[in-house]
């Protein structure tokens, strides 16, 4: 009934807020934090300077985005220009025709010497209305000072209570935990998704994810791991990278970071479908300035998520205010890419429902 | 005589007559109609605010739970071809489908629904939703040679199993049930509703669960809140007022900073646990679990309901006088006796106002529970949040609702039988 009603204030709100906005403002949707202010450094400062009397507006509500856009394109009122998504949620907005097609070559920019767009980033195009933006990864961050004089080597050592005991955080989902357990439980990489698809691979996962169950405390914001670890609520836990590299790195906390059996994923824009023409012909133009080579490099002084085009990689370099080296801080830098899954958004567009449904009832009994 | 009554205002038939001539009943009817609407109009703004912002959404979105018109919509040739086939019989439907799903599908494609229809199809049967996608890429590069079967059997097998075309057909109507059966663990099969595998059972458990804690929360906040009204009632006004401050502080301090506070209280390494082992009560390897659990909840949420226990509780017990104590004990009573048989009775209405409003308040609590909750603390309305915003399955969320929607009003409609509405009182 609560939530309910706030969409339906949200959508009002939201509707008056786009009457009284100027016709050059553009509203980019995005996840706040570290990762907005990202985005702000390195895409839309210069961007305004470029485009004086162009005005953009951060908006923050990146977690409700797909639900929050489905509920504007009903209402018959977009008012967002550009949305910061990760590419399972682009995928189910492409599915449900609420944002734009783009046609990589003609709409973004080339590479410096002159590859195509398309080329540049390859299969990370995992949908046409998908424009890639970073690669980051989930993995395990664990104390240093919680695990005796050997720290874990890869990510099983979460399934090992008796050489890690204490409590560990994972996502309260079953994308990533599933996967990870068939890992540990001597399933080969390849082999992963085709045992989770039958319900004896399920069975697997859950009575291997059962051993650790009433050591595991469950997060659902990305912000909850970094704040156990540094509190020693939990020994190990996995999280985004670049929230761990945050707490390592600018929070000096006693925290390392594994990167073995990392999972990346895809962030990325997309433009909402419907959008009139000149609001569409804005958007496209601030989205291929945003992802360019260069654009995409410079994020990454800011924040260590890998840039989603190749052409981009060389080009990272320092951090803007603590000065060290970002590339190796890089989910994708290939020292740390030894044992890693890609996000399977084929196969958790299909089985998210089931096996989502499977897990709450494994959670709750 | 007669004549005379006449002239007061009587007619032939024996009607009185207002002075304008008309039967003095219906003059009088409609002078009350024109008041009742000139009532109406004055709260007809808040009225139709009301309706148009609060009713008709949620109107809307409980519609949802039963509406299905997507698949008749998005595939109405293969709707109306599978009428004639029979599922029973094992077999794929013929070529007649194949050649109507090939069209609804070229349609579909270029409006682009044909995923939206995989995705609704994918909640009743896993895989439908990268079926329908994986077609809808091909269906342009297929000719009507008079083997479609073949050609959607190509692209993929599922297209002649039978079982994919049976679920289909029985969600095929403009309106399904499929979504409240759903959110009962059942779901409608190949004869008719069956209960869902024991591993996906689990909204019933979760309504039970969500039951359950709520009453434990309201019976916390009335032992705990009793004792405070009892006090603040009783107490001179300057003391009261101080205390009184203390109780709404907590009220006026946002919710999130208050179940936050709680986080740092409760945790492991948290400052009750801390001074514990402090103390020595408690080992340093055997911390008490008191959050990501149902006490967390238990505790935040009582101490954040508190406030709509003890307000109604204390206006109640401000207008019993004082003096009927006094005289109870004059007449010999006890202490206990005198509270048990001549205060207590008389607070009953104000603790009737404080549990409805506790238990219904917390019966669709989502914040807290979420944060404090871990996985034995969350409640239903944590389900349907998640239906809401991130599976998006807005019929199973809109099913939940109307379901826990009419649960609050059974109970509230059974208390009314029971204690009767009447006797609550907000003071």
């Amino acid at each position: 009934m609560r939530l309910r009603t706030f969409l339906a204030a949200g959508a009002v709100v939201s509707a008056a807020m786009a009457g009284a906005a100027q016709a050059q403002d553009m509203t980019i949707v995005s996840w706040g934090g570290a990762y907005s202010a990202s985005q702000m450094n390195a895409y839309h400062k210069p961007y305004m300077e470029m485009n004086p009397g162009l005005n953009i507006i951060n908006d923050e509500s990146g977690a409700e985005a797909v639900a929050k856009l489905r509920a504007m394109a009903e209402a018959g009122n977009t008012t967002w220009d550009v949305v910061d998504v990760v590419a399972s949620d682009a995928i189910r907005l492409c599915d449900e025709g609420l944002a734009l097609e783009i046609d990589p070559d003609a709409m973004l920019a080339p590479a410096p010497d002159g590859t195509p767009a398309s080329k540049d980033f390859g299969d990370f195009l995992v949908t046409p209305c998908f424009i890639p933006q970073i690669v980051y990864s989930t993995t395990f961050g664990y104390r240093t000072d919680m695990v005796g004089d050997t720290p874990p080597k890869d990510v099983c050592a979460v399934f090992d209570l008796e050489t890690y005991p204490g409590k560990r955080s994972l996502e309260k989902r079953p994308i990533n935990n599933m996967e990870w357990a068939l890992m540990c439980d001597g399933v080969a990489m390849e082999d992963i998704y085709d045992m989770l698809a039958t319900e004896e691979g399920q069975a697997r996962a859950f009575a291997k994810l059962d051993t650790i169950k009433d050591q595991v405390v469950w997060w659902s914001a990305g912000a909850d791991t970094p704040q156990l670890l540094a509190d020693g609520e939990v020994v190990i836990g996995s999280t985004y990278n670049g929230r761990l590299f945050k707490l390592i790195e600018e929070d000096k906390q006693p925290v390392a970071m594994l990167w073995d059996g990392q999972v990346f994923d895809l962030d990325g824009w997309i433009i909402p479908a419907n959008l009139s023409e000149e609001r569409k012909e804005r958007a496209l133009h601030y989205i291929r300035f945003a992802t360019d080579t260069q654009r995409l490099a410079d994020q990454a002084k800011y924040i260590s998520y890998g840039p989603a085009r190749a052409s981009s990689a060389p080009l990272v370099g320092k951090h803007a205010t603590l000065g060290i080296d970002m590339a190796p801080h890089m989910p994708n830098e290939p020292t740390n890419m030894s044992n890693t899954l890609l996000y399977n958004y084929e196969f958790w567009a299909d089985y998210r429902d089931d096996i989502d449904a499977k897990f709450q009832t494994w959670l709750a009994k | 005589m007669q004549r005379g009554m006449m002239a007061n205002g009587e007619n032939a038939t024996g009607l009185i007559l207002a002075a304008d001539g008309r039967p003095l009943k219906q003059s009088l009817a409609r002078a009350l109609r024109l008041q009742k609407l000139r009532a109406l109009a004055l709260i007809a703004p808040l009225l139709i605010f009301i309706l148009v912002t609060f009713a008709a959404p949620i109107a809307d979105m409980l519609f949802r739970s039963v509406e299905n018109s997507i698949v008749p919509d998005t595939l109405p040739l293969t709707v109306q071809a599978l009428a004639d086939w029979d599922e029973t019989s094992g077999e794929p439907p013929g070529e007649a489908v194949f050649v109507a799903l090939h069209q609804d599908l070229l349609a579909a494609v270029a409006a682009k629904a044909h995923t939206r229809v995989g995705s609704r199809l994918n909640y009743e049967k896993t895989g439908l939703a990268s079926l329908l996608r994986k077609t809808g890429r091909r269906v342009k590069r297929m000719a009507e040679d008079g083997n479609l079967a073949a050609q959607f059997a190509k692209i993929h097998k599922d297209w002649v199993n039978p079982e994919i075309w049976a679920v289909i057909k029985r969600f095929s109507g403009n309106y399904t049930s499929g979504y409240f059966l759903n959110s009962i663990d059942t779901r409608l099969g190949a004869d008719g509703i069956e209960a869902k595998p024991e591993n996906e059972r689990i909204y019933i458990f979760l309504f039970e669960r969500t039951l359950l804690l709520s009453v434990a929360i309201t019976v916390a906040c009335l032992l705990i809140g009793y004792p405070v009204a009892f006090l603040l009632a009783t107490l001179p006004m300057r003391t009261s007022n101080v205390l009184m401050i203390l109780v709404l502080l907590p009220f006026w301090t946002s919710l999130l900073v208050r179940t936050s506070a709680w986080k740092v209280l409760l945790q492991q390494q948290g400052v009750i646990n801390d001074t514990l082992v402090f103390l020595g009560l408690i080992a340093d390897d055997a911390r008490l679990a008191m959050i990501n659990n149902q006490t967390g909840t238990i505790i935040a949420m009582t101490h954040i309901l508190l406030p709509f226990m003890i307000l109604p509780l204390y206006s109640v017990m401000r207008t019993i006088p004082p003096s009927y104590m006094r005289a109870a004990r004059s007449l010999g009573a006890t202490d206990w006796t005198a509270f048990w048989r001549v205060y207590f009775p008389q607070s009953v209405p104000g603790i009737g106002a404080g549990a409805i409003l506790v238990f219904i308040l917390a019966i669709g609590y989502y914040i807290t529970p979420e944060l404090v909750g871990g996985t034995s603390g969350t409640f239903i309305s944590n389900r349907i949040a998640y239906h809401i915003s991130s599976s998006l399955n807005w019929g199973l969320a809109a099913a939940l609702g109307v379901i826990l929607l009419v649960v609050v009003l059974l109970l509230y409609w059974l208390y009314d039988k029971i204690i009767g509405i009447d006797n609550v009182k907000l003071g």
